[in-house]
């Protein structure tokens, strides 16, 4: 049911970090054509043109140099190279996603991804969720990514780029959600048998909606803390959401370094 | 006694049983056939210990297509996987026996199709093309040869005996580690690979050798013809790129072998370092690949546009450039890793760079139909083909090049159909128009034309039917790999689906096309130059007279199959066999050693 | 020239397997300090006996130039000999390297105790395994030389033998360098 709302979830953007990678994907595009187009032009235009049967057309079986047609060749892709590497140098800095947004203080979300379900952890409620995660509309969200499992990766199209979930690292990813909706949100990377289950419900809930939200997750009578969270982490697929009206805050923090022993967590380079 | 091989080992579920009927059947009809006919001494003298590289470049070309069969196999499996597997269905592959087949087909593809069928053309045409008698080392070259059978028959062992692994064509750890991956299907990964690989490494170093030793006097570098320049430079890229994987390797089998902590997710490992080096090798092997199928297409578009090629000296600047460049890029595999901006923009750019070698080949390329006469023969045709799709590939992987775009498309179906365009569209197309323009050079008979050009058109209709609709998926947020998938991308599925078969009618009519020409070899003979090629290759007999000099041995043979023997043998943990694997390599090469008679 | 192409190759392989053991450095560079509580070599090594090693190996390469030498000037006895030599000069080395190895696993600081002495077993290990490699091949060479005397083939073979050794002697050289030296200085 949920996917049915993401058609072309990539050209959806709900979000300002999704629309500003779909604005990207779509000048990008529309520059390659510029060589795309006249190069499929002329192949097409030279092999007829050109066809053995088409004797009135000029022959010059020894024509094989060209100063200035050759300097023309390098030249053209060079130039596109140039602007697009531009796009990039400027765009990539932009959309890093450890930068934060504007809008005020990010809601902190730890994700762990777990063989093969999404743990959320929201460190100042105090409450935690698996496979669905709520965001409030127009407020940043920090995600502090990290794993229990093998490589994964975070993904919510409609709200932007993904992120690897690696064991002992943490990632940061910032997304803000303009408006309220519920996406798809999902594993990206093959993580083992479960994968194709490792998906996740995403909602954009106005403030209150998301205020009223965290309040039914704290009616839950679950507790997640070192001692119940051996058996969620335990391989399991397709498992529905579930609530934790309390989450031990330390928790997170003991995932990580339980992977990186005495040293710091590795926050990615 | 047998390590940790026991008769469980051979017991599968039914869909299991069938693949592993199908190659004892088909190991049974070969050796069946071979026997009834009284063609074991044949094989063996003309065949197997041949060091003659045009025998060993048409056994390369015949791994190649045996193991394409079995890659499209499971490609088949996949599609029909996703088209099943809908909603509530859960499909007839297991979750664990879906991504085997992944895995085996994204392998088998690169390692036992591409990589035989480059070294076939290779053998076939680069020492005709720099007029030498031979390779530089004909015994290694046809060692080469074994190793990568050993390699291909060790993936095929693990569809009798055991199991593949289950983990995506690269094995990233740490889902490819004991942790997470205690069956044997890791182990045939990594032996199967690192045998066939140290062939290619010797290959790599053959072909270097003699392109720069053996040319023949008068030929400077600068005169040679463009596809010996294109498997110099993919040559380079073996010889730098595959020590790479060789120790990677080793030091993924450490950890799962002897519990060593390189990218275990405990004690301190570092899967980010595997995913570095692992891609440290790919990105090359993607040019090692393409760069002979720009070779051929150099060879193929002056000779039916009936005109000398435009730019050679920037064809060679141009090919030497992707060698340099293609070290430079492998971050863009992973730009979602974390790595920061400035990490990413850069291997971002230098990959965008590369687009300006390869964009001056296509100039040129085009330009060398400019006031040309062209005749579209097969050969012509692949190059249309290739280069209608390569635009594409092109295009699409310029823009997941850039950091921005592609944490939106990375590990998406969009993805999928970017390397497909670039390995079907570029190297696949590249090869199967260098096969259809040399066989008659090598075989001394044309290739039936309409059934090629049935050919052609079944591969190019299905290639698009088969992976635009992948483009759109990958758009809409499917992701790879995916063993169920939702209801909503099922419309598309079923379309790529008849794009599959539609290859695979390709794939009957070349069958077919092979049959009905070697039947007609009497009536189709193809003289000295039967497409007026210009280089030196088409100044010799087809097929060209066989080198007299050369020794029959079957060391090669035999040594590769002690690294078979010793590949089984440690996916097993049966150390006595291992070892007598490795003394039975040892005491060949000692032997070897004193049979050479170098002159 | 039809010789030479044997020599080429030989030098293209060396460079292959220079890229082998610079896959080896870089991943030593980044796991040696993922100790997780394991010794590093900074609290292991002895300069003094990494030295000895070290001057083992220079001087076995050393007698394989005079090896090399004498065979050119067809003084068989001479160059098998120095070939002798070299072996036993690389031999004591290899059984240093393995008395380091073995007191290290018996004080429990064995490759599987942490990423950086994996990083550490591997690297100096695969250097060791080329020298117990190389070792054999010298025995097959002295074989050769000893049988078949000194014929252009066997010269070849020599001068090829003679390349690899250099060859592991520079592969040591950065071992001492980055591993054993940098280890204890703790750079």
């Amino acid at each position: 049911m949920m996917y049915l709302l993401g058609a072309f979830a990539v050209l959806q953007p709900q979000g300002s970090v999704a629309l500003a990678e779909r604005g990207l994907l779509v000048s990008a595009t529309l520059l390659m054509f510029i060589v795309a187009v006249p190069v499929l032009s002329l192949l097409f235009f030279f092999a007829w043109r050109y066809r053995a049967g088409n004797t009135k057309a000029k022959y010059l079986p020894n024509w094989q140099h060209g100063k200035l047609e050759e300097l023309v060749w390098w030249a053209i892709p060079f130039e596109i190279v140039l602007i697009l590497g531009a796009l990039t140098w400027t765009s990539t800095h932009q959309l890093d996603p450890r930068l934060p947004l504007p809008g005020g203080a990010p809601l902190v979300v730890q994700v762990v991804a777990l063989d093969w379900k999404w743990l959320f952890i929201y460190p100042t409620e105090q409450v935690a969720t698996v496979n669905e995660l709520a965001v409030p509309v127009g407020r940043p969200v920090r995600f502090e990514v990290t794993a229990d499992a093998p490589m994964n990766s975070f993904w919510i199209p409609q709200l932007g780029g993904q992120i690897y979930a690696m064991t002992g690292m943490v990632n940061i990813l910032n997304l803000v959600a303009d408006k309220p909706g519920t996406f798809a949100g999902m594993s990206a990377n093959y993580s083992g048998a479960g994968f194709a289950q490792m998906k996740f419900v995403a909602k954009a809930l106005s403030p209150e909606d998301f205020d009223a939200w965290v309040q039914r997750v704290k009616e839950s009578p679950l507790v997640l803390d070192h001692h119940t969270y051996v058996p969620l982490a335990a391989p399991s697929a397709a498992g529905p959401a579930v609530y934790y009206g309390t989450a031990e805050n330390s928790l997170y923090n003991t995932i990580v370094t339980k992977f990186t022993g005495p040293q710091a967590p590795a926050h990615a380079h | 006694m047998f390590g940790t091989l026991t008769l469980n080992a051979f017991l599968h579920g039914p869909i299991e049983t069938v693949a592993q009927l199908s190659v004892l059947f088909g190991v049974l009809a070969v050796v069946g056939l071979l026997t009834y006919y009284q063609r074991w001494g044949w094989l063996y003298k003309h065949w197997l210990t041949t060091t003659d590289h045009k025998k060993i470049g048409v056994m390369y070309i015949a791994l190649s297509f045996v193991m394409l069969a079995r890659g499209a196999v499971d490609a088949f499996m996949m599609r029909a996987q996703q088209v099943l597997a809908v909603g509530d269905g859960a499909g007839y592959l297991s979750p664990d026996h879906y991504a085997q087949v992944f895995t085996a087909h994204g392998v088998i593809m690169i390692f036992f199709v591409a990589m035989p069928f480059m070294f076939g053309l290779i053998n076939c045409i680069v020492p005709l093309q720099i007029g030498a008698r031979d390779v530089a080392y004909p015994f290694l070259n046809s060692m080469s040869f074994w190793l990568t059978v050993a390699g291909a028959a060790l993936i095929n062992l693990s569809l009798v005996v055991g199991e593949f692994a289950a983990t995506g064509w690269l094995a990233y750890p740490p889902l490819s580690e004991l942790y997470f991956s205690p069956g044997v299907g890791v182990d045939y990964y990594i032996w199967a690979l690192q045998i066939a690989g140290v062939g290619t490494l010797l290959s790599g170093i053959n072909f270097l050798v003699t392109i720069l030793k053996m040319r023949v006097p008068g030929m400077s570098l600068m005169k040679m013809p463009i596809f010996v320049w294109t498997a110099l430079g993919s040559m380079l890229l073996v010889i730098f790129a595959f020590p790479i994987l060789t120790a990677t390797l080793a030091l993924l089998s450490l950890d799962r072998t002897l519990g060593l902590h390189f990218f275990t997710t405990d004690l301190g490992g570092s899967a980010m370092m595997y995913v570095n080096l692992i891609w440290a090798w790919g990105h090359p092997e993607v040019y090692i690949l393409i760069l002979p199928a720009f070779g051929a297409f150099s060879e193929i578009v002056p000779t039916f546009s009936q005109k000398r090629l435009f730019g050679y000296t920037s064809m060679v600047v141009a090919t030497m450039s992707i060698v340099v460049l293609s070290f430079v890029v492998w971050v863009h595999h992973f730009f979602t890793m974390g790595a920061s901006a400035n990490v990413n923009a850069f291997f971002g750019i230098m990959t965008m760079v590369i687009a300006i070698p390869t964009g001056v080949k296509v100039f040129n390329w085009l330009f060398t139909m400019f006031r040309g006469r062209i005749i579209f023969a097969t050969p012509m045709l692949w190059f249309m083909g290739f280069l209608t799709t390569f635009i594409l590939g092109g295009m699409t992987g310029v823009l997941m090049s850039i950091p921005g775009i592609d944490f939106q498309l990375h590990n998406s179906l969009f993805l999928v159909a970017h390397f497909h365009n670039m390995v079907i569209g570029g190297v696949l197309f590249g090869f199967f128009a260098g096969f259809v323009y040399w066989f008659p050079k090598i075989f001394g008979f044309m290739l039936n034309e309409r059934l090629g050009v049935y050919a052609f058109w079944s591969w190019i209709v299905g290639f698009l039917l088969a992976f635009i609709p992948l483009y759109a998926l990958g758009l809409m947020g499917m992701t790879r790999r995916l063993s169920e998938v939702g209801v909503e991308f099922q419309p598309l599925l079923v379309v790529a689906a008849v794009g599959a078969c539609v290859i695979g009618l390709g794939m009957l009519f070349q069958f077919l096309q092979l049959v009905v020409s070697i039947r007609d070899r009497k009536k189709n003979p193809a003289g000295n130059n039967p497409w007026n090629g210009t280089h030196l290759e088409w100044t010799t007999t087809s097929p060209p007279p066989a080198s007299p000099l050369n020794e029959n041995t079957s060391g090669g043979l035999l040594i590769a199959a002690g690294a078979l023997v010793f590949g089984f043998a440690l996916v097993w943990h049966i150390w006595w066999l291992a070892t007598l694997g490795v003394v039975g390599i040892v005491a060949l090469l000692i032997v070897r050693s004193f049979e050479t008679h170098h002159a | 020239m039809p010789n030479d192409k044997v020599t080429f190759g030989f030098w293209v392989y060396l460079m292959s397997d220079c890229v082998l053991f610079a896959g080896l450095f870089a991943t030593y560079a980044v796991l040696q300090g993922a100790t997780f509580g394991a010794p590093s070599v900074q609290d292991f090594v002895s300069l003094p006996f990494v030295l000895v090693e070290t001057l083992l190996l220079l001087t076995s390469s050393f007698m394989a130039g005079l090896a090399l030498l004498a065979a050119r000037h067809h003084k068989k006895v001479l160059a098998l000999g120095a070939l002798a030599l070299t072996l036993l000069l690389g031999l004591t080395f290899l059984g240093m390297e393995l008395h380091e190895f073995g007191r290290l696993i018996a004080e429990g600081s064995g490759p599987s105790t942490s990423a950086s002495l994996s990083a550490f077993f591997v690297l100096v290990g695969t250097h060791g395994l080329h020298v117990a490699l190389g070792s054999l091949w010298m025995l097959v060479i002295m074989l050769h030389v000893a049988l078949r005397g000194l014929s252009e083939g066997t010269l070849r073979k020599l001068a090829c033998f003679g390349l690899f050794w250099h060859f592991l002697d520079i592969i040591w050289i950065f071992i001492f360098t980055f591993v054993y030296l940098f280890g204890a200085l703790a750079l």
